[in-house]
């Protein structure tokens, strides 16, 4: 697990040009959104793509995306759920 | 008769930045205008996270507003009151081949929400609104080249009409070659140590001020 939440982690910071920040600064407990790391609904669907292109899993349920995209941490816990 | 005057101006091309003419910043070793950008905005520091995740085009006219917003004119003026026109040539031309090569492959079929929200130029003009709070007219044209004449005449009829009491005009292109920005405010206060007149004549020769 903590290998994937590393990975995550550097995924994110390219994927979501986080200029500036390194995988030590993410809390995987920190809120991805709101006052965490302050995304926004576009960063949102590249996560959605992000787990798609990376990881093979689609979210079929939107409403499921609130608790799934919480943490860095909610996420991995969701992507070794749905892993195969 | 009240009228618009240029009260200060902003050049970036060859690596450069100038401000009223004067430079301001230069990298000339940067590799592409993508290395200058990133440079030139950690210069001036506006601590702005979002600028990392525009597009190319976007951060050239975003960082020319930066600085040329810095003494802050737009703060004299009620939001809807200051409005946005800006040209160029190439549209979003660069960040639509880049969200084209994404949805290319049926196999590898990934767009990018974040590359796709760019492919307008008039987004442009959203992040400077977004930025400083405009809420005034806006509108982004294409022409062949750098239209003073048209710049010109569309901010002052805005401006006669009543529609805007200040307002940020000019070009920002970017190429696959090159790259230039050049914009500038003009409003309607009389007290300034520059005050420029508003007209096409004085605006080609501050776009060709600096080459």
């Amino acid at each position: 697990m903590e290998e994937l939440i590393q990975k995550l982690k550097v995924q994110i910071i390219e994927q979501l040009n986080l200029e500036d920040m390194e995988p030590d600064d993410i809390d995987e407990t920190d809120p991805l959104f709101g006052n965490g790391l302050g995304l926004d609904s576009i960063d949102a669907l590249e996560l959605i793509v992000l787990l798609e292109k990376e990881y093979g899993i689609k979210i079929e349920n939107p409403k499921d995306g609130q608790k799934i995209f919480y943490s860095i941490k909610s996420m991995a816990e969701f992507i070794k759920s749905h892993q195969k | 008769m009240e009228q618009l005057t240029i009260k200060t101006y902003c050049h970036i091309k060859n690596n450069r930045i100038c401000i009223n003419g004067e430079l301001a910043f230069e990298y000339p070793e940067a590799s592409s205008m993508h290395d200058f950008l990133k440079k030139a905005f950690k210069h001036f520091k506006p601590g702005y996270a979002k600028f990392y995740k525009m597009d190319d085009i976007s951060k050239l006219g975003f960082l020319a507003s930066e600085v040329l917003l810095q003494d802050k004119p737009y703060l004299a003026y009620q939001p809807e009151d200051t409005g946005i026109v800006i040209s160029n040539s190439q549209s979003t031309l660069l960040t639509d081949a880049e969200f084209q090569a994404s949805i290319q492959d049926d196999t590898n079929f990934y767009p990018s929400p974040s590359v796709f929200v760019y492919t307008l130029p008039n987004i442009m003009i959203g992040e400077i609104s977004i930025r400083h709070g405009f809420r005034g007219e806006n509108a982004f044209y294409i022409f062949e080249n750098f239209n003073a004449n048209f710049i010109a005449d569309y901010i002052n009829q805005l401006f006669l009409s009543h529609k805007l009491k200040a307002c940020i005009g000019g070009w920002v292109d970017q190429s696959s070659e090159n790259y230039e920005a050049f914009i500038y405010w003009a409003d309607n206060k009389k007290d300034a140590p520059l005050a420029i007149e508003h007209t096409a004549k004085e605006i080609e020769r501050l776009y060709n001020l600096i080459r």
